[in-house]
């Protein structure tokens, strides 16, 4: 049986059912309305599975799934390697999202990384610490800094209204993700020109550590047709 | 022998040479206070250590090596001079599915003594001694030297500072200096920004903004703001000087022959005298050592690539092509500083990590 992960709530798990149905493979949630289950009709040997977004990438790196719909900004920050872990198969258009560094609007002396990293080395030589910068995509936050050399920063756990945490002074700047960046406005933050992380969508992804057997492999071949896509090397 | 055996049997072998060298054997924690660390390489850490969390002593993480916790002992009141050894397991957390070790052994020596010409000569030939037969490739830097460059570049302090901060970061050391020098053009993200802070005082740009949020104070904008507007103002690095730096940078040689060089740069860039002539007693000492100076290769940006805490001598000991280094170290005096709570001392010492000598020697 193939089994495919996708987010078992909101407007990604509606996204998602959209761009399948659109190809000819219906997804649905079935029982009760608040239970979790769902069927997949008009293909043969798949299986759906609703999961939190935010759990299909270790999932997909476990291998307890076949396929998994997700965030490509979840996948590389929760995976380590994640090309080696999992195949980006299929972007899927929707679910769009920047993850970017913004820090206070009325830093007019910081508009780039290099504005940045020195604000930083400044900050820590007058404060006694070094300039906090919250964000709950520790791996991404932390990769891109190092390879734009910035230095003298630490990083701070916040896992949600992150625009708020330099109001509330448990950090000096953020790393988050903003489709419009109105909230990032509302919250008197702007984006640094050049702190763009990465651009999110959803993407369909396939697992590399997945039992990969026979009917598997069939169930792939046929879901491929379906969705136009090449059968990819497993 | 299975590997972990004949691995510590390997360390035993060199731990006890150590020993025997005058060293003090000691030990250190394998759970270190995670704050240390941070607050010494910063974020970048975090990626190369195992993060652990003590429900009452906060973060922790697994030794990534032994310098800082065997300085910490030293600097709360070891004896002086002081020559120390030990061995164990360091952990390094690792982001790619390569094969790369998480965990393996060290094998380590430091001296901690105020000769340090003498002491940069004792390691780096104890270390050539214990490795012998080996068939490895020694390589030798000076980044002190580099330092001593910088300092005496003649443009503003903020500029020599950023330099230096970022010695270890040669990409980006090297995209300050293009910049400093004038060999890059000025970012249109700088020009702009220059031009929007000429437009009023720091003090009405702010209040413009809207309101401001944070602990990054009003005064602290203003003065990074005026230090901007400053810094556009001062004259790019001179030409000549700066090429004298990018020479040093690429500067490759055998050290007799880099030494010859760098007397005929020194008239030039006076400020490397002193550090030159440090070269120049240290390549004295090693060859009363009986290390042939004139084969021994130096590259002035040898070591700056690893954690940032040597600046001075630095040198490795490589095998094969992909093998990690065998053996490395260097001068590591402004981290006693830091770590002395007010005390310094000169301090130089390496590692050698006997899983690869066992490899090599065939016994794994």
């Amino acid at each position: 049986m193939l089994k495919i992960g996708v987010p078992s709530k909101g407007r990604l798990m509606e996204k998602c059912f959209d761009w399948f149905g659109a190809r000819g493979v219906t997804m649905a949630r079935t029982g009760n309305e608040r239970e979790y289950s769902g069927a997949v009709d008009g293909i043969a040997g798949v299986e759906l599975v609703l999961l939190s977004a935010g759990e299909i990438p270790r999932e997909l790196a476990a291998g307890r799934v076949h396929l998994g719909v997700t965030g490509s900004d979840l996948v590389r920050d929760k995976l380590a390697d994640w090309s080696a872990q999992v195949l980006d198969w299929a972007p899927m258009g929707f679910g769009h999202a920047d993850l970017v560094i913004a820090v206070p609007a009325g830093w007019i002396d910081v508009d780039t990384l290099d504005d940045l990293d020195a604000a930083a080395a400044a900050f820590r030589a007058a404060h006694g610490h070094r300039l906090r910068i919250a964000t709950k995509y520790h791996r991404l936050v932390r990769e891109f800094l190092t390879a734009n050399g910035v230095a003298d920063y630490a990083l701070v756990d916040s896992q949600g209204a992150t625009e708020g945490t330099v109001k509330n002074l448990t950090a000096e700047a953020i790393a988050d993700i903003t489709s419009t960046g109105e909230t990032l406005r509302a919250n008197h933050l702007k984006i640094l020109s050049d702190g763009l992380i990465h651009q999110s969508q959803a993407v369909l992804f396939l697992s590399r550590a997945a039992g990969w057997g026979a009917a598997e492999q069939a169930a792939l071949a046929e879901l491929a047709g379906r969705l136009g896509l090449a059968v990819p090397e497993v | 022998m299975t590997p972990k055996a004949a691995t510590r049997a390997e360390a035993e072998r060199l731990h006890a040479a150590f020993l025997t060298a005058g060293a003090v054997a000691v030990e250190a924690d394998i759970l270190l206070p995670a704050g240390t660390l941070l607050d010494l390489y910063g974020e970048d850490i975090r990626a190369r250590a195992y993060v652990t969390a003590d429900p009452l002593n906060g973060e922790m993480m697994l030794r990534p090596d032994f310098t800082v916790p065997v300085v910490q002992a030293h600097m709360s009141g070891g004896a002086e001079p002081a020559r120390y050894a030990y061995m164990g397991e360091v952990f390094r957390r690792q982001e790619h599915l390569d094969g790369r070790a998480r965990e393996y052994m060290q094998v380590g020596y430091e001296v901690f003594d105020r000769d340090a010409t003498a002491a940069d000569a004792e390691v780096f030939a104890l270390f050539k001694g214990v490795l012998a037969g080996m068939d490895l490739r020694p390589a030798t830097g000076d980044i002190g030297i580099l330092m001593a460059a910088v300092r005496g570049l003649s443009t503003t302090e903020r500029r020599k500072a950023a330099l230096l901060r970022h010695i270890w970061r040669p990409q980006r050391f090297r995209a300050l200096l293009d910049r400093f020098a004038g060999r890059a053009p000025m970012p249109p993200a700088r020009a702009a920004l220059l031009e929007r802070l000429r437009s009023g005082s720091p003090e009405a740009l702010i209040e413009a903004a809207g309101p401001l949020v944070g602990l990054r104070s009003p005064e602290d904008i203003a003065a990074r703001a005026e230090a901007l507007i400053e810094d556009a103002k001062a004259p790019a690095i001179a030409a000549p000087e700066a090429a004298l730096l990018y020479d040093l940078l690429s500067l490759e040689a055998p050290a007799q022959a880099a030494l010859a060089h760098l007397r005929g740069i020194a008239p030039l860039l006076p400020a490397i005298g002193p550090a030159v002539e440090a070269f120049a007693a240290r390549l004295d000492a090693l060859a009363a050592r009986g290390i042939d100076v004139a084969a021994l290769p130096f590259e002035a940006s040898h070591g700056r690539t690893t954690l940032e805490y040597y600046d001075g001598f630095v040198f490795s000991f490589h095998g094969p092509k992909g093998m990690p280094p065998v053996a490395s170290g260097g001068r590591y005096d402004a981290l006693t500083a830091v770590l002395g709570a007010g005390r310094s001392i000169p301090a130089v010492g390496g590692i050698v990590r006997p899983g690869l000598v066992a490899r090599l020697k065939g016994a794994i």
